[in-house]
């Protein structure tokens, strides 16, 4: 296992450097000066041709991807052209508030989507399930904006329970961080809760007329227990990769909830970013998707043991 | 049943108090952009024009009648031949640190800030020495009489001449400070600045004010709250929101279109606190067919009205005035002399001009800024007038910063180049013809389009040197007159912002930027 995980980690290493090679290249060849952003509308041309020097943009393309790739690789990730701070400053602080939001949606999510998924299986074609099933997708066609809309509207200022907007961090007082992130991860996880209780049905069906099923019930198994301990047990490989993908996704960044709630993480940074061409900060955060995409992957394939021993690395 | 259950829940949620009511010492607003770059002479960004305003002084201001009035300056005097200007400082002002401002820290912040700003180059290229004789006397020299020292001085809009300690403005003025040490009314937090989420401001307790009410940008600021905070809400709709709510005092900006959301509230007030507001503009690139020939840019002014292009990006005329003036409705240049039968969308005297011109039908590039509404919204409307009087049009869509580096570039309209673009800008930095930079025709050394007219750069240079302002005004009408021969942009229309603020914010400021001294929260 150890060996499997370490080729894994070592197999990161050129996926990473492709990224790194696309990013770079794709910025370049992307229309946008960041100088000519930063000079303003009242510079001229020699004003934007300084800037261009200054942020070592005129170097030939290769030696501007040395130049970075060198630093990078000593833990350099450079300086924002904008923020007079580090890229690894500006990410650090936009952490956070990323994965605080990615953990409570998924705590929600898989805590409501797991049991309606099982149930709805359980009650193959019945009014409940219809219920999950017609929830389902009503949760994948509403836009995440007009949830949140919905939401702040009922919550914050109708009822006046919650605060419309804002992050608090978690050290600034637990109540107040719960508080403000109760409605964006409601409002995130309706979708996550939609597609996973989605394969969450499916594969437990799948499962239900197994023969292990049947011998369980047979020995008199509660219900309860055949559903959740036999049941979604084996029905759990894909539940779990799906998962995975989720958090995936709500590390790299959910950049409408994040803008509807004013929560200052990745995702709008990353769009900041794209936006003012700020290129040593889009270059770092891509690199760091990446990284978290390949790094919730192996982590997913190590959980996959957990559920079906026949699965050995 | 129902009822309890509610309340219930509503004092669970108390409990946790999520900070929805103002301490009243602590002023909560959210302006039009987040505060990524905090040296106001590196950048021309308003947002960082606003964070200027509220940690450093400047040596003249402009009050609400958008007259010069001294600032940090107590008392000035000029020489008879008017080459001499001197100006000696007000007593007991003190930097953030505890450190006396002097007259050396003025030199240098003068000479920083007129190394980048074009308002700053050309006062400088008048300026034969600039020295500190003593502690509080500051002594510019000019080679040659300028007319607009004082106005240079006191100018607000991008890039204003901030005073800031020597140590500070000796910095290389291409790279950015890093030491935010001011003498305004506020001290800027550093260490509680999150970029993307907020920047917080405290009073200064050291800032002397003049004695002089607070009008504009001059006079006494006085900070009446302890803290300010800005929030950065880059959503629109959960601004106001977070103002309905109670969570926000302020918003700088509100969009138009979102206004009667908070016109009925009883707690939300709507008012324009700066009335010169903003002008839209069309800019040309007189390089490349068919805006290299004056008179099809000329024939764009016939076909345009200003009253759809104003519906369209602002909607109620209760925000917007057409104004055929150069310079801003309701400044002392307005006037509308030579234009008063432009912009009338009179399409046969387009086509008329089009035909002497011999238009040859190359399609006008107009590149179309889609991510700033205001500007996505006038394009069509544009392209749609353009094409009734004649024009082909080849709209293109892209998003500001596209846009603004490609309006760098003077390629050929087949190889990315591009024939005119719309924006907008503030009314104070288009106050003069020195001061508007779309009117620089110096070819090569001009801003985008590269207009090039020697008539127009003489008419400029003479406005710079003459100081009576009556013959000033003569000079601006002959700019204006100027135009019609040689469109260099088109004025588009002018409009205000209304400012959205709770009603237990009072105090607030008419100026020509944004002013958060003299507010308290009751």
């Amino acid at each position: 296992m150890l060996g499997y995980i370490l080729r894994r980690l070592i197999a990161t290493l050129p996926v990473m450097l492709i990224v790194a090679v696309f990013v770079f290249l794709m910025l370049r060849m992307t229309p946008g000066d960041p100088a000519a952003i930063i000079a303003g509308d009242n510079a001229n041309s020699e004003q934007v041709a300084l800037i261009r020097n200054r942020l070592g943009l005129d170097e030939p393309i290769l030696s501007q991807f040395f130049i970075w790739f060198a630093n990078m690789l000593h833990g350099d990730f450079g300086e924002s052209f904008f923020f007079k701070k580090t890229v690894a400053e500006l990410i650090a602080s936009r952490l956070e508030p990323t994965l605080a939001l990615s953990v409570v949606t998924i705590i929600i999510a898989v805590g409501v989507s797991v049991p309606l998924g099982v149930l709805a299986a359980y009650k193959q074609g019945s009014l409940i399930d219809k219920v999950v099933m017609g929830f389902s997708v009503l949760g994948f066609s509403v836009p995440v904006f007009v949830i949140g809309y919905s939401l702040i509207y009922l919550f914050a200022i109708k009822l006046n329970w919650l605060p419309v907007q804002g992050y608090q961090r978690i050290a600034d007082g637990f109540g107040g961080f719960l508080q403000r992130l109760i409605l964006p991860a409601i409002t995130l996880s309706v979708i996550y809760i939609a597609l996973i209780a989605r394969i969450t049905r499916t594969s437990v069906l799948d499962v239900m007329n197994e023969d292990y099923i049947r011998t369980a019930r047979a020995k008199g198994q509660v219900e309860i227990k055949v559903l959740f301990k036999h049941a979604l047990k084996n029905a759990a490989v894909p539940i779990v990769t799906v998962i995975g993908l989720g958090v995936a996704l709500l590390i790299g960044g959910v950049v409408v909830t994040e803008s509807v709630f004013t929560i200052p993480g990745l995702g709008r940074l990353t769009v900041d970013a794209v936006l003012a061409r700020d290129y040593p900060t889009i270059q770092a955060v891509i690199l760091l998707f990446s990284l978290v995409y390949v790094l919730i992957n192996l982590a997913v394939d190590l959980v996959y043991t957990v559920f079906d021993p026949r699965i050995r690395y | 049943m129902v009822s309890r259950l509610l309340k219930i829940v509503t004092l669970v949620f108390a409990v946790f108090a999520f900070g929805g009511v103002a301490n009243g010492k602590t002023l909560r607003v959210a302006l039009h952009s987040d505060l990524k770059i905090v040296d106001p002479i590196w950048t021309t960004a308003l947002i960082t024009v606003n964070h200027g305003y509220m940690i450093y002084d400047t040596l003249f201001a402009l009050d609400q009648k958008l007259a010069v009035k001294p600032q940090m300056v107590d008392r000035y005097e000029t020489s008879a031949d008017k080459l001499t200007w001197t100006f000696i400082l007000r007593d007991g002002l003190e930097w953030h640190d505890g450190a006396p401002v002097t007259a050396e820290d003025c030199v240098a912040s003068i000479k920083r800030w007129g190394a980048r700003d074009a308002m700053g180059q050309k006062l400088m290229s008048f300026v034969a020495d600039l020295s500190a004789p003593d502690a509080k006397t500051i002594r510019m020299t000019l080679r040659e009489p300028y007319g607009l020292v004082l106005q240079t001085l006191a100018k607000p809009g991008a890039s204003v001449p901030f005073m800031m300690p020597k140590r500070v403005a000796e910095t290389d003025p291409q790279k950015q400070i890093t030491d935010y040490t001011g003498s305004g009314p506020f001290i800027f937090k550093a260490d509680e600045w999150r970029p993307g989420e907020k920047a917080v401001y405290i009073k200064n307790p050291k800032y002397k004010p003049r004695s002089e009410p607070a009008s504009g940008l001059a006079g006494g600021k006085i900070a009446k709250v302890d803290r300010v905070d800005w929030i950065w809400i880059a959503d629109a709709q959960t601004q106001m929101n977070a103002l309905i709510n109670g969570e926000i005092d302020f918003i700088e900006a509100p969009p138009h279109d979102l206004l009667p959301l908070v016109a009925e509230d009883k707690n939300i007030e709507l008012a324009v606190f700066n009335p010169a507001g903003r002008q839209q503009a069309i800019r040309f690139n007189v390089l490349h067919k068919p805006f290299d020939n004056p008179k099809i840019r000329l024939a764009v002014a016939y076909a345009l009205n200003q009253k759809d292009l104003l519906d369209a990006v602002i909607g109620s005329p209760k925000w917007y005035i057409e104004c055929k003036s150069l310079f801003p409705c309701g400044s002392p240049l307005q006037s509308t002399k030579g234009w008063d039968d432009k912009f009338t969308s009179d399409f046969a005297k387009a086509r008329a001009l089009l035909q002497e011109a011999g238009y040859d039908g190359t399609p006008v590039v107009l590149m179309q800024s889609t991510d700033i509404s205001s500007l996505s919204n006038l394009a069509p409307v544009t392209k749609s007038l353009l094409e009734k009087a004649g024009f082909k049009v080849d709209l293109q869509a892209m998003d500001w910063q596209t846009l603004v580096t490609r309006r760098t570039k003077k390629d050929p309209l087949n190889a990315g180049g591009w024939s005119a673009f719309l924006t907008s800008w503030a009314s104070v930095d288009i106050l003069d013809p020195v001061a508007t930079s779309y009117l620089n025709a110096s070819c090569d050394k001009a801003t985008f389009g590269w207009p090039c007219d020697a008539e127009m750069e003489k008419l400029r240079d003479a406005y710079a040197r003459e100081t009576d302002p009556t013959k000033q005004k003569a000079i601006a009408e002959a700019v204006q007159l100027r135009l019609i021969e040689y469109p260099t942009h088109l004025m588009l229309g002018q409009y205000v912002q209304p400012q959205a603020f709770r009603k237990n914010v009072v105090g607030l400021l008419e100026a020509p930027s944004l002013a958060l001294w003299n507010i308290e929260v009751k």
